[in-house]
């Protein structure tokens, strides 16, 4: 007998507009020292699920239909005194956010021994042995001595041990791990699934991880059940789900992932996953958008930027010498050809979206130059002098949930730039402009009636896309422009830039700490770490021979997934 | 929402089926604070057509009338339903009267708080730095003193140097430009705060590198953004101002004895009550406190309306 069994879970979200179904007639099994998957894109239902087994659904949802049952026992539909023996005695729950998942108030000890005494019957002393021996398990060194500690003197990963901890201190059998690596770096996730990993097996503990990272299951679960818009769409052997999918959505989904040993011209088969419509082809010689009144005889790099250092004050002072400052780029040099797509790549707080800042004018530089089209934009006395430059500029930006403003209609949104810099004749033209750009990121006309809040995260993107086109740019900024999406809209969105690029000839800055992402889209490449430039060299002899030491490192951590078994 | 929903709605149709008119519609108190606002509103608009008498026509008032009690009493006269004050003036409708006063001054005066607070207070959030400093230090210097101080030195002031009778011949703009100059600090905290939260948002930015103009980006901008807690504060505030006025014409310094708002009547009352006449206070009093209290328990359903992390079932 399995340990979970889930049978024909149907989750619904009452409201007025009518009842939302989450989760529609779910059914699957875990076993004893066993770790199922459960993947699928934001909104497919999978946290849900997780939520919904131990009984803390948010409101207004509620359990429409099937049942739960725990080694046999029907656990669905229990009360809340009940359900309260089952939390934590025989189910463990790990949260995804281990910076907020800890109460900040209390020692870990305090947050260990809690748990304990709610769960098993044992003194005091009894209790914090069990409590340091826990520590021990999950692997925090002198945990006699950490045990006394606050949350905010462990690193994030070192947190998420302390929750793996607390999930296992009521000896579950069961242990719910809802997106528990997301939150943390590369090389933390993989201390971190290695230790759940190996927690499963020596406890013969079942363990369901909800995540939508196709590494991580490809990596340490042995079954794995992928949703879609609350349905599962597949359940079976990772390997098998994996290497050869029988459902198309999982081939969509894995062919999206993008590729870390080699790069391919354009995501295959992607269009099952967001309805965009078609790409309406323009003939972009003759519409608006190709005739860019822009003098073309520069022959030099289109942006050069030289030395350019910045730096934050973070304690002002009237004296000169008790100012602190933290630096957040040192004297960086690059240029970018004429339709070329220059990368730049770091760990957070490497300064990257700095440097994208800085030359997209937001903050002035302390010093450096950075000239673009043989322009020393550093030089630029006013604010009018620059405007016509900050035409040819334009920016993506990474979250598409705050990047329009939320009271502005889609059509003013993206009217508003062409309106401003005067580059329609009439508001007839303007409105033909609008609609062929909004057909042209596969949108429709119908999209310019709308508030932002009315679309989706990708959809979001490729309004940003065409707010950013309708100055007619040279140069794009891309700033981390797919982290906050889904794997599938992601392939999606870079397929989207890559033919705008081919069909206006743009030249992009392209901004990432996803290495596959980064091999996917950029000619050629620069690493940053803590403000500085590292390297900079071609895509392909910086994946296959990098010459900085911390890109050799960084390279090594990229998690490998080959994707499909069989080429597309 | 979904967006197969594409069917176009019609301005009213989309008003109809907001949130707001949703929960509006599922509140009771809300729905009982917005009539009862609504009834004050409109007598006090309509009340030349409402009220028995005009309490500002001198010679109606008939000093033989004063202090009789309501009409339900003894020596109660039926014209007078509500009875009538120390100098003969029928109390209802010069509750009328009053409450329409007193609204105008209330509404005026925050209107005069909002446009000097959101122009200091978006300036300081967008520009930063020095402005900010400058701008917000002079808020706090006004906040540490208390608002009715304020009042009282500038009206006295007034009072002195341009004497009496100018006084009470421009009393009211007199009393929306102080309860409006003292109050403004409030305003200019309040968005100055949204402001800050707004501009880290990157649509804002986007603005920038468009290359629009700061009045532009602030005005078109951000300020439709920090729309909501300035709702919630002006109905708290148009509250505030009410009762200041009342407080102020009650002290003596706010409008003239033959214009009286709710407080001067509550003040002119004042001194008769141990001699037996209270309604001259007691019902201008009732009407100035549920007149307030509506006002708050708006403001207060708007607050919790607008914040999203409060579950609304």
């Amino acid at each position: 007998m399995s340990l979970l069994e889930v049978k024909n879970l149907r989750i619904e979200y009452p409201s007025r507009f009518g009842t939302h179904t989450a989760v529609k007639n779910l059914s699957f099994n875990i076993n004893r020292g066993e770790i199922v998957g459960v993947v699928g894109e934001s909104g497919a239902g999978k946290s849900t699920v997780g939520n919904a087994i131990i009984d803390l659904l948010s409101p207004p949802g509620i359990i429409a239909g099937g049942d739960v049952f725990l080694d046999g026992d029907l656990i669905s539909g229990k009360n809340i005194d009940q359900m309260r023996q089952i939390r934590g005695n025989k189910i463990g729950f790990i949260f995804q956010d281990p910076m907020t998942s800890l109460n900040p108030l209390f020692t870990v000890e305090q947050q260990l021994l809690e748990t304990i005494h709610a769960n098993l019957k044992m003194s005091n002393s009894e209790a914090v042995a069990r409590a340091i021996s826990l520590m021990e398990q999950v692997g925090i060194p002198e945990p006699e001595l950490r045990i006394k500690q606050y949350p905010h003197q462990f690193s994030g990963g070192m947190r998420q041990r302390v929750v793996i901890a607390i999930a296992l201190s009521g000896e579950p059998d069961l242990i719910i791990a809802d997106e528990p690596t997301t939150a943390l770096d590369v090389s933390i996730q993989d201390q971190i699934l290695t230790l759940i990993r190996n927690l499963c097996i020596e406890k013969q503990v079942g363990c369901m991880l909800v995540t939508h990272d196709m590494g991580v299951v490809s990596n340490v679960t042995d079954r794995v059940a992928v949703m879609y818009r609350g349905d599962l769409v597949e359940f079976g052997e990772t390997a098998q789900v994996l290497g050869e999918p029988a459902h198309e959505y999982t081939r969509s989904l894995i062919s999206a992932v993008p590729r870390s040993d080699r790069k391919l011209g354009r995501f295959p088969l992607v269009s099952y996953i967001e309805e965009a419509h078609e790409l309406e082809k323009l003939d972009i010689k003759t519409h608006w958008l190709g005739q860019s009144e822009d003098q073309r005889e520069y022959t030099g790099p289109l942006l050069n930027v030289e030395n350019v250092s910045l730096r934050f004050t973070t304690k002002d002072s009237f004296f000169e010498s008790k100012r602190e400052y933290v630096q957040a780029n040192k004297n960086i040099s690059f240029s970018i050809n004429e339709g070329e797509t220059f990368g730049l790549v770091g760990e957070s707080g490497s300064g990257k979206s700095t440097v994208a800042r800085v030359i997209a004018g937001l903050y002035p530089p302390n010093e450096g130059k950075i000239t673009f089209e043989g322009i020393d934009l550093t030089a630029l006395k006013s604010e009018k002098q620059r405007r016509p430059i900050r035409r040819q500029m334009q920016m993506v930006f990474q979250n598409p949930y705050t990047s329009m403003n939320p009271r502005m209609k889609i059509y003013d949104i993206i009217a508003e730039p062409i309106r401003f810099h005067k580059l329609a004749a009439s508001e007839q033209q303007i409105q033909q402009i609008v609609f062929d750009l909004l057909d042209h990121v596969g949108l429709g006309k119908m999209a310019g009636v709308k508030y932002p809040h009315e679309f989706s995260g990708g959809q979001r993107q490729r309004i940003s896309i065409a707010r950013a086109l309708a100055t007619r740019p040279r140069l794009l900024i891309c700033d981390e422009p797919t982290s906050a999406l889904d794997v599938s809209v992601q392939a999606q969105i870079l397929n989207l830039l890559k033919d705008l690029q081919d069909e206006l000839n743009l030249t992009m800055l392209f901004i990432s700490h996803d290495l596959p992402v980064i091999r996917q889209v950029c000619d050629r490449i620069g690493v940053m770490r803590q403000g500085e430039l590292l390297e900079v060299s071609e895509s392909e002899k910086l994946f296959t021979n990098p010459q900085h030491e911390y890109s050799q490192h960084l390279i090594s951590l990229m998690p490998e997934f080959k994707g499909l078994r069989t080429a597309i | 929402m979904s967006n197969t929903d594409t069917k176009m709605l019609t301005r009213w149709e989309k008003v109809k089926e907001s949130d707001f008119i949703y929960h509006f519609k599922r509140d009771k108190v809300a729905m009982v604070s917005f009539a009862l606002f609504l009834a004050f509103f409109l007598a006090a608009l309509f009340a030349p057509l409402l009220s028995p008498t005009n309490p500002y026509d001198l010679m109606a008032i008939d000093i033989m009338d004063s202090e009789l009690p309501p009409s339900w009493m003894d020596e109660g006269d039926s014209r007078f339903l509500l009875g009538t004050d120390d100098q003969g003036r029928d109390i209802l409708s010069t509750i009328l009267y009053g409450s329409r006063l007193s609204l105008t001054i209330g509404f005026l005066a925050v209107a005069v708080q909002l446009i000097l607070g959101t122009i200091i207070g978006l300036s300081a959030g967008y520009f930063g730095g020095r402005v900010d400093s400058f701008l917000m230090r002079f808020a706090d210097v006004q906040l540490s003193f208390s608002t009715m101080m304020v009042a009282i030195i500038v009206s006295a002031i007034f009072k002195a140097s341009f004497g009496a009778e100018f006084f009470s011949e421009y009393a009211v703009i007199m009393l929306v430009v102080i309860i409006g100059v003292a109050e403004w600090p409030q305003y200019a905290r309040t968005i100055r705060a949204s402001v800050l939260a707004e501009k880290q948002k990157e649509y804002v930015e986007a603005a920038q590198v468009m290359g629009f103009r700061a009045g532009r980006i602030m005005f078109r901008h951000i300020l439709p953004n920090c729309l909501s807690p300035i709702l919630v504060i002006s109905t708290v505030q148009v509250a505030n101002a009410i009762m200041s006025e009342a407080a102020l014409s009650f002290l003596g310094l706010g409008l003239p004895v033959d214009q009286p708002s709710l407080g001067a009547l509550i003040s002119i009352g004042f001194k008769y009550i141990f001699s037996g006449a209270w309604w001259i206070t007691i019902f201008p009093g009732v009407v100035l406190v549920s007149l307030v209290l509506v006002i708050n328990l708006l403001g207060d359903w708007l607050r919790d309306l607008f914040n999203p992390k409060l579950y609304k079932g």
